[in-house]
């Protein structure tokens, strides 16, 4: 329940604000390196508050991004682009409401089948809906420099970071992590466990939703490819598992090595990235199952125990 | 009735398909994310000796029959075994089971473009027109469709008359109960999961006849596949074939009339329909 | 006794699986404050009268009121709610939870639902009750096999039930265990909870119940005051008919 303390928070403020300072202190290839790495820690940190404590793996990161990245192409037309962010927000929150309501009442198989089609069936229904409407792209006519999107990512970050840090200490948080352990327990103990997940999985899909708005700008030109980039879920899968959802600092652990990584893998070995990606699952399921995190907190343990008490 | 007949067609070659995945989840407990890339890697085979030395595909079964049992034995065996082992439940070895078999399909993939690239493959294989039923269809499907059939009924005769193939259904209903009844679970389970492999490629080889693959297609037939087994009902070989044949049908609808693309979609719709009414699908057993 | 009103009522309670009858028609009320048994040989239903009761399994026919509102059409988290709590035949703790987190996880989430410090310190007044007070922070898989059943009772109690199924909570204990089992269910009846007590160990039945209601095959063949139940001769056929088979 309590697992953290007010000092970590104080930590965190510290770091976060250390973060922001970044761009000052760096040149402008890290600082798009930056944005990069910043992006996938709003991802994966929101994708293990759903995933680590429920077990249900979820692949619908790109769908969400995907449906973020419309919102805004569409919607700067007629809203002001800080307007955008939030309303993609909602729509990301209806989604994954909706797909949680059909799925999570069943075992964790039927969602990750239907997450791993969901942003392949979507970019098929826009790519569909283009065709007919013969309108091809959509082109965004505002910019930002790096520097803004770097920020508005760490923003996002401390929002999430504080909103996992009160679920950890809220009865919501004690409800998923017994229903992490066992479902059945938790049901007898008086859970709702359906709601319980639905209302949780809607902060992923809120979060991914706002991500891939405040990054259309970055894209310039959307079209369902670049929006719905089916790599994406998978990347955010793999760091999170890598760092270890069993903290609320585990996923940006597995963010930052392997960004940095596949920045030098597809530089070098463009043709591999999918094999490469492959053997990444592998090696995580095997070495690694609770990530960095589980790693370290074992080996703590092994301290600790030879120490003595 | 073109629609129905063309539709049934597709759905017989979807259910040998999903058979090889219904054998993997249903009886080995593994849910394969990397079937759809065994169907294409059985495709790939069927072109491969077709292009280079003009060997029917319906004599390349054969040879990839028992190369493919070998090789997902090989992989139960050395990959998803250990996993087994160290589930401390049913949950977890489902999550570690869905993770890893996600890390094949995209190593397999991976593979596949190395070695053959990232072309879109076809060929022309017995493509004439047959008339039936005062419209024309096209040969490949008919083949296609009569040796799904046929393997189809082999295994259903296996599954339901010989002992190995009741002692498979065994650990898929109960597995507890049947490791006290002195069926072997272990080596069964490592059974079914190989013949499961082995059907898939079988059924890749037989759907190249007619459909274009590329090494990226997989995740779509792993999709449709998985669709078929859970509207099925998980384990239930009629349940899978009446939703493959379902299936079927309803894709050949929305492509001819509607539009070819939303094809997934189509499927998807299905999916939700029967997740949101009828979980155990149409002929499982109700969870309690 | 009489004039203690009913906690729960039982009307015509089916169970069917396919083809089989696990619980047929049955009907029996605990009323408030008692301490009711529910014997019978193995397959009599026992069981399964409590999965109906609690919500894991969902009756075939019949009914069932908690405080003359059916429970019977709700799933299992909204009897809890409503105040229904039970132990597992096997005991299941929460594995990566301490015995104070495991306890807690009643009190949050229980009938009464407290939060909090309120609910820190009616954690700790449970734990004093089963006698794990000093144990708060030791994991499951470092207690004994009672110790995990104390933790277990600590977790449904902690909720204030209105009424308490024990699915053979006395099973698996040695005599020494047994007794200190059968001195806490005596202490809970003492409290003034009520409780369903299903069980095999006879020895705990005469001690705890005043009365009982037996099954056998899914049908209730009697229901009375204890002594006069276990020397009914219906029921001695019932139990010393299954030695048979």
């Amino acid at each position: 329940m309590n697992k953290s303390t007010y000092s970590d928070v104080l930590i965190g403020v510290v770091l976060l604000a250390l973060a922001a300072c970044l761009p000052w202190v760096v040149g402008d290839f890290a600082v798009t390196l930056a944005v990069n790495i910043a992006m996938f820690t709003v991802l994966a940190t929101s994708w293990a508050l759903f995933s680590g404590p429920t077990h249900y793996i979820s692949l619908a990161t790109a769908a969400f991004f995907g449906l973020g990245t419309y919102t805004a192409g569409i919607g700067l037309d007629y809203l002001p682009f800080w307007v955008l962010i939030p309303l993609a927000g909602v729509f990301g929150a209806v989604m994954a409401g909706l797909i949680g309501l059909a799925t999570l009442r069943l075992s964790g198989v039927y969602f990750v089948i239907f997450t791993l089609g969901l942003a392949e069936m979507t970019r098929q229904v826009i790519t569909y809906i283009q065709n007919a409407t013969g309108q091809k792209g959509i082109l965004i006519s505002i910019w930002f420099m790096e520097t803004t999107f770097y920020w508005m990512l760490v923003g996002l970050a401390a929002v999430i970071f504080l909103v996992g840090w009160l679920i950890g200490r809220s009865r919501l948080g004690f409800a998923l992590r017994i229903i992490g352990d066992d479902e059945d327990v938790a049901r007898h103990s008086g859970i709702n466990t359906a709601l319980s997940k639905v209302l949780l999985f809607m902060i992923p899909g809120a979060v991914a939703a706002m991500t891939g708005a405040m990054m259309a700008p970055r894209y310039g030109y959307i079209e369902p490819l670049i929006a719905f980039t089916p790599m994406l879920s998978f990347q955010v899968v793999i760091m999170a598992l890598l760092g270890g959802t069993g903290r609320l600092w585990g996923p940006i652990v597995g963010v930052i090595p392997f960004s940095i990584l596949w920045e030098l893998i597809s530089a070098s070995f463009p043709n591999q990235t999918t094999l490469l990606l492959g053997l990444c699952f592998l090696a995580i399921v095997y070495l690694l199952p609770n990530g960095f995190v589980g790693l370290l907190l074992k080996i703590r343990a092994r301290v600790s125990q030879g120490e003595g008490f | 009735m073109g629609i129905l007949i063309t539709g049934l067609l597709l759905g017989g070659t979807y259910a040998l398909i999903a058979m090889g995945l219904n054998l993997q989840y249903g009886m080995s407990r593994i849910m394969n994310l990397a079937n759809g890339e065994m169907l294409v890697a059985g495709g790939f085979a069927a072109f491969w000796f077709w292009t280079a030395g003009n060997v029917s595909p319906l004599l390349t079964i054969f040879l990839l029959a028992p190369v493919a049992f070998f090789v997902n034995w090989l992989i139960y065996v050395v990959i998803l075994r250990p996993l087994v082992k160290r589930a401390k439940s049913r949950g977890q070895l489902e999550v570690d089971a869905i993770l890893t078999t996600f890390g094949l399909s995209f190593v397999a993939v991976g593979l596949m473009l190395a070695t053959f690239g990232g072309d879109y493959f076809s060929y022309q294989y017995l493509l004439k027109p047959v008339e039936l039923l005062y419209d024309t269809y096209s040969l490949n499907r008919l083949v296609a469709f009569l040796a799904a059939v046929v393997i189809c009924g082999a295994l259903y005769l296996w599954l339901n008359h010989s002992r190995a193939g009741m002692s498979t259904r065994a650990i898929a209903v109960a597995p507890d109960s049947a490791r006290l009844v002195g069926i072997n679970v272990p080596r069964l389970s490592a059974l079914a999961f190989a013949l499961g492999g082995a059907v898939t490629a079988v059924g890749g080889a037989l759907i190249s006849t007619f459909l274009t693959l590329d090494a990226s297609t997989g995740v779509i037939f792993t999709l449709k596949a998985l669709i078929i087994v859970i509207m099925g009902g998980v384990g239930d070989v009629r349940g899978t074939i009446v939703a493959a044949l379902m299936l079927g049908i309803l894709e050949t609808f929305v492509a001819r009339v509607i539009d070819p693309g939303l094809t997934l979609a189509a499927a998807y719709l299905l999916f939700i329909l029967i997740l949101l009414f009828r979980p155990q699908g149409l002929f499982g057993r109700k969870q309690t | 006794m009489s004039d203690h009103r009913t906690v729960l009522s039982l009307r015509g309670a089916t169970k069917r699986f396919g083809g089989l009858i696990a619980v047929n028609n049955l009907d029996f009320d605990v009323a408030e404050h008692e301490v009711l048994g529910l014997i019978g040989p193995n397959g009599s239903g026992k069981s399964t009268t409590l999965n109906l009761i609690s919500g894991a399994l969902t009756v075939s026919g019949g009914t069932i009121s908690l405080n003359s509102q059916i429970i019977s059409t709700l799933p299992a988290q909204q009897i809890t709610r409503r105040g229904v709590a039970r132990t597992f035949q096997l005991v299941r703790l929460l594995p990566s939870m301490t015995v104070f987190e495991n306890v807690m996880a009643g009190a949050v989430f229980g009938h009464r639902r407290r939060w909090g410090h309120e609910a820190e310190a009616h954690v700790m007044r449970m734990l004093e009750l089963v006698g794990l007070d000093r144990r708060a922070h030791a994991h499951p898989s470092e207690l004994t096999y009672i110790d995990t059943k104390r933790v277990e009772l600590a977790r449904v109690l902690v909720g204030d039930p209105k009424v308490l199924l024990l699915d053979e909570w006395l099973a698996g204990l040695n005599p020494t265990e047994l007794e200190e089992g059968i001195s806490l269910v005596r202490k809970l009846r003492d409290d003034g909870r009520t409780i369903v007590l299903v069980e095999h160990v006879m020895d705990a039945i005469r001690s705890l119940c005043d009365r009982c209601v037996v099954m056998s095959s899914g049908v209730k063949i009697a229901e009375g005051a204890t002594d006069a139940v276990l020397n009914d001769p219906e029921v001695i056929r019932a139990y010393l008919g299954e030695d048979d088979a």
